[in-house]
């Protein structure tokens, strides 16, 4: 195999030995960001002291970790959490999916892309917007429904671990809702509709057959959102901490913001995070394989069956209106709303008054803010820059060169899926600071800890549209007289292009939003939009917060234009 | 056993007035028939066969299976696809992936309404499989099958309720080439065997041909053609069948003699035809004469005879094994034709095509 793939990359121009170089280096780098870190982090949390001159090994970190009175709270709570945010994004995500994709529910085509737009709210404003909606004293929701029903306390409590809940499931739902849309239309409708033939009734239809099949992708889409709630941190920090209901993540960053920092307890408990995470990885990336099991037919489209829900459909309509209004609209209209105001006061006709711009002027010439801008736009754009040319690389190195022990390189490039963000800025704390690197403190250590967490998304990007030029269109541009430049130039570079786009644009939005890893290692100059929301919003500045937040989402939906804009001209439409 | 009446189904898009895929169709399937439905893709096969099965409800007119009314556009009746005395087969085969050979094909027994009891469902499927040669291969994964094994299974999937009627939906279009051959032959055997009713969708003329006892030729939502394959092939009544249906060759021009028993004469660019004129057609009447390439023969000297005979020389003569596939330059026209593998000419020669006369087709030019 390997001697007999070697020659092919001879024959694309590249000699033997810095073939061999290419896949070292490569690997080096992905070592270096990937596997230092949790390495640190590891001995780290086995360390006596911070940063002493030599190693001292304890096992007081730990101890002071998982034998604590808090342990069994936050174990507990981190559960429930997790659980609960899986359990209600998986329901949210699923019948929006079903009723979109598979029901004659009026109007459903417009609520597909309506369904998507709360990505582009960071999940810090997410949180803050829920608190303007539900908190118990000011929170306009519990207002309402107070003086609408004459109630004489708040309904909701958003300070709750339900409301933890609440906030980062709908947060969540467009990632449940958008796989659970892949899996619905990926279904082949015969095999319902053999069902039936068969002489099984709708109801026996569906759950003979339709909920089985669904079985794998919910086990997979289910095990992803518990680990991703797990490694959350915006609903932890924002709702969480001021409740005192304490998570792994917010465990974390406490040690960290003891004075003085309690790096050992901290990278303890980073350990155990990124244990339970990885075991959460494993699980999925097996249930997805189990899924692919399932997968019988080609890749044929399919049209799918409708239920037809009778008078129901109007239920269901009146389910996505009220979704719509409510989870898409209001979170959006609050901060909006708010951030013409002088200080949160409740909607009416006197606060009508009170509105002006003056908080926007204010961000005009406050200079943290201008700072922090700055901060996330560079990083954003040289994060996705630089995790796609390196994920581009190892990706050509994994599927087409096909060399000795680059499944090793793939892997590696895998690993960071299981870092939480938390831990991952705990880990370059104790490797920064214990080396004499001096970059700890700006925005350098936020870019390496950002490319190495999205290594992953740049990979399925990259690996994706690698695989789909077939090494037939490469050898007829040579077959045809193009030298390896000008294959590489005409026909390669084109075709990766739309793909690598993409991922660009993806790793620029995350960035742009990113929270938890941030959370430890920006300060100061090297501050960053998400973190200026929430120390400002610790600070009470709410309503400036909002306006903040209001810049924030016009930049993102600025990227989102220009990303339209650019893959719309450069060509290949799949 | 099916009868359809003025059954039209249209698909409802925005606005618009809709499409109508099966525009007021009519037909019988006799007991214990092969009846294949023929057409292009998108000319209202699938759409049929899935009124009848109950996967579709149609628009307008009547469907009766088995002597029980299961739709009717006038009274309302829609009998929902399970409670109809169909087995079906599909395209993809539809084959459950996460259940065995055995559950797949006992799948029909354990739902409906009467119960089956467990010794009954193993014989039952037992049977099934058997009929099909797959047996042994109960305890098999579904997925873990080959193709062809797959359509097996799907088939005895679609018999084992011992259904009244058995619709088929391009089941051999996903096999290759060599296993469709045999499948097809299978096929047409388990089906003379049990003698069940038999639809059958395909856009294949060959499957269509090949097994079937009557064939429905369909296009843009309409029969245009009914008979036995014989009948299909040799006469087809309008350009769009003989087209469709095996290669052709067709001459324009128009009828200047009509004798009685439907033969006539017409006269083309390049000669007049004695040939066979469709019932309705009059001197004066623009028409096609249709002929199939493997109907005209060659002669490489002048015959004797001299009716249906007209000259030309050998455009391109290609050998194609197991037969030659030989193009004759007449005047103004191109004939294409298969003759013997023996048969050696060059291009340019010059030969005289003879037309046999029964074997002509006059068809209205429109």
């Amino acid at each position: 195999m390997a001697t007999a793939t070697i020659p092919r990359t001879g024959r694309m121009g590249v000699t033997l030995d810095p073939a061999l170089l290419i896949p070292v280096v490569g690997a080096g780098v992905l070592i270096y960001l990937a596997v230092l870190p949790l390495l640190m982090l590891f001995i780290g949390s086995f360390q006596a002291e911070v940063a002493p001159r030599e190693f001292v090994y304890t096992l007081k970190n730990y101890q002071a970790a998982y034998a604590s009175q808090y342990t069994y709270s936050t174990f507990v709570n981190s559960l429930i959490f997790a659980t609960g945010s899986a359990g209600l994004t998986f329901f949210l995500g699923t019948l929006l999916a079903w009723l979109t994709e598979r029901t004659n529910v009026p109007l459903r085509g417009i609520f597909v892309p309506i369904a998507v737009v709360p990505l582009i709210l960071p999940g810090v404003l997410e949180s803050i917007a829920w608190i303007f909606l539900l908190s118990p004293k000011f929170g306009y929701l519990n207002v309402a429904l107070m003086t609408l029903f004459g109630l004489d306390s708040p309904p909701f409590n958003v300070f709750s671990l339900p409301g933890m809940i609440w906030v980062h499931s709908v947060g969540q739902v467009p990632l449940a809702f958008l796989l659970m849309v892949a899996a619905f239309k990926s279904m082949d409708p015969s095999l319902e509709e053999s069902a039936m033939m068969s002489g099984a009734a709708t109801w026996q239809t569906f759950r003979r057959i339709t909920l089985r099949l669904l079985m794998p992708t919910a086990a997979s889409v289910l095990l992803i959102l518990f680990v991703r709630t797990l490694e959350s941190f915006e609903t932890p920090a924002l709702i969480g901490i001021p409740a005192r209901i304490y998570v792994y993540t917010s465990e974390i960053y406490l040690a960290f913001n003891e004075y003085p920092p309690d790096y050992g307890r901290g990278g303890a408990l980073a350990v155990g995070l990124l244990l339970l995470s990885a075991v959460g990885v494993w699980m999925y990336t097996r249930a997805t394989k189990e899924g692919k099991k399932f997968q019988t037919v080609t890749g044929k489209a399919f049209r799918p069956r409708q239920f037809d829900l009778g008078p129901w459909r109007w239920a269901g309509f009146a389910f996505l209106m009220t979704y719509f209004v409510f989870v898409v609209l209001l979170p959006f209209l609050v901060l909006f709303w708010a951030s013409f105001l002088p200080f949160f006061a409740t909607p009416g006709w006197d606060a009508l008054d009170k509105l002006s711009l003056d908080n926007y002027r204010y961000l005009y010439g406050f200079r943290p803010f201008w700072d922090a801008l700055q901060n996330s736009i560079v990083l954003a754009t040289l994060t996705a820059t630089v995790a796609m040319v390196l994920t581009s690389l190892v990706a050509w190195i994994v599927y087409k060169s096909r060399l000795p022990g680059s499944w090793i390189l793939d892997f590696l490039a895998f690993v960071p899926i299981t870092i939480p963000g938390i831990v991952m800025g705990m880990a370059l704390i104790l490797l920064y600071v214990a080396f004499p690197i001096p970059i700890y403190g700006t925005i350098w250590v936020l870019m390496i800890a950002y490319v190495t967490r999205y290594i992953p998304y740049g990979m399925r990007a990259a690996s994706g549209s690698i695989l789909q030029i077939h090494s037939e269109l490469e050898e007829a541009a040579s077959a045809s007289g193009a030298s390896w430049w000008e294959t590489f130039k005409r026909v390669t570079l084109p075709l990766l292009r739309p793909g690598l786009v993409a991922g660009w644009i993806y790793i620029c939005i995350v960035s742009f939003r990113e929270f938890s890893t941030s959370v430890l290692l920006a300060t100061g100059e090297s501050r960053v939009l998400s973190i200026l929301l929430f120390t400002m919003f610790e600070q009470g500045q709410v309503t400036v917060v909002a306006a903040i937040g209001m810049c924030m989402i016009a930049t993102l939906l600025t990227i989102v234009a220009v990303f339209y804009k650019l893959t719309g001209k450069i060509g290949i439409q799949t | 056993m099916i009868e359809i009446n003025s059954l039209t189904k249209v698909y409802q898009e925005g606005d618009s007035a809709g499409v109508r895929a099966v525009n007021d169709i009519s037909f019988t399937v006799d007991e214990g028939r092969f009846y294949t439905l023929l057409g292009p893709s998108g000319c209202g096969k699938t759409t049929t066969l899935r009124c009848i099965a109950g996967l579709e409800k149609a628009n307008g007119g009547e469907i009766v299976v088995a002597g029980n009314k299961v739709f009717s556009a006038k009274d309302g009746t829609f009998v929902p696809a399970y409670r109809r005395p169909i087995g079906m087969v599909f395209q993809s085969y539809a084959i459950w992936p996460h259940m065995t050979v055995f559950e797949n094909v006992a799948f029909p027994l354990r739902v409906g309404k009467q119960r089956v009891s467990n010794s009954d469902v193993k014989s039952k499927v037992k049977n099934a499989l058997g009929q099909v040669e797959l047996d042994g291969y109960e305890d098999r994964m579904a997925t873990q099958l080959s193709g062809g094994q797959q359509q097996r299974l799907a088939l005895a999937r679609a018999l084992v309720r011992e259904p009244k009627v058995l619709l088929l939906d391009e089941p051999l279009s996903n096999l290759d080439a060599k296993l469709r051959e045999r499948m097809r032959f299978e096929l047409r055997e388990l089906q003379r065997r049990l003698r069940i009713t038999t639809l059958y969708v395909t856009h294949d003329q060959i499957e269509a041909l090949s097994m079937s006892n009557v064939i429905a030729v369909m296009n843009s939502g309409v029969i245009v053609q009914e008979g036995p394959p014989r009948e299909v092939y040799l006469q087809p009544k309008t350009k769009f069948v003989a087209n469709f249906i095996g290669s052709t060759n067709q001459l324009s021009g128009q009828v200047v003699k009509i004798e009685g028993d439907g033969i006539g004469s017409v006269r083309t660019e390049d000669g007049e035809i004695s040939c066979n004129v469709l019932e309705g057609l009059s001197v004066g009447s623009k028409v096609v004469v249709v002929i199939r390439p493997e109907s005209i023969y060659l002669n490489q000297q002048k015959p004797a005879a001299a009716a249906n005979i007209l000259e030309g020389k050998i455009g391109a003569a290609m050998f194609l094994g197991e037969y030659v596939d030989c193009t004759v330059e007449l005047g103004k026209n191109m004939l294409q034709t298969h003759q013997r593998y023996t048969t050696q000419v060059r291009r340019g020669d010059p030969v005289w095509v003879e037309l046999p006369a029964g074997e002509c087709m006059a068809l209205p030019a429109e």
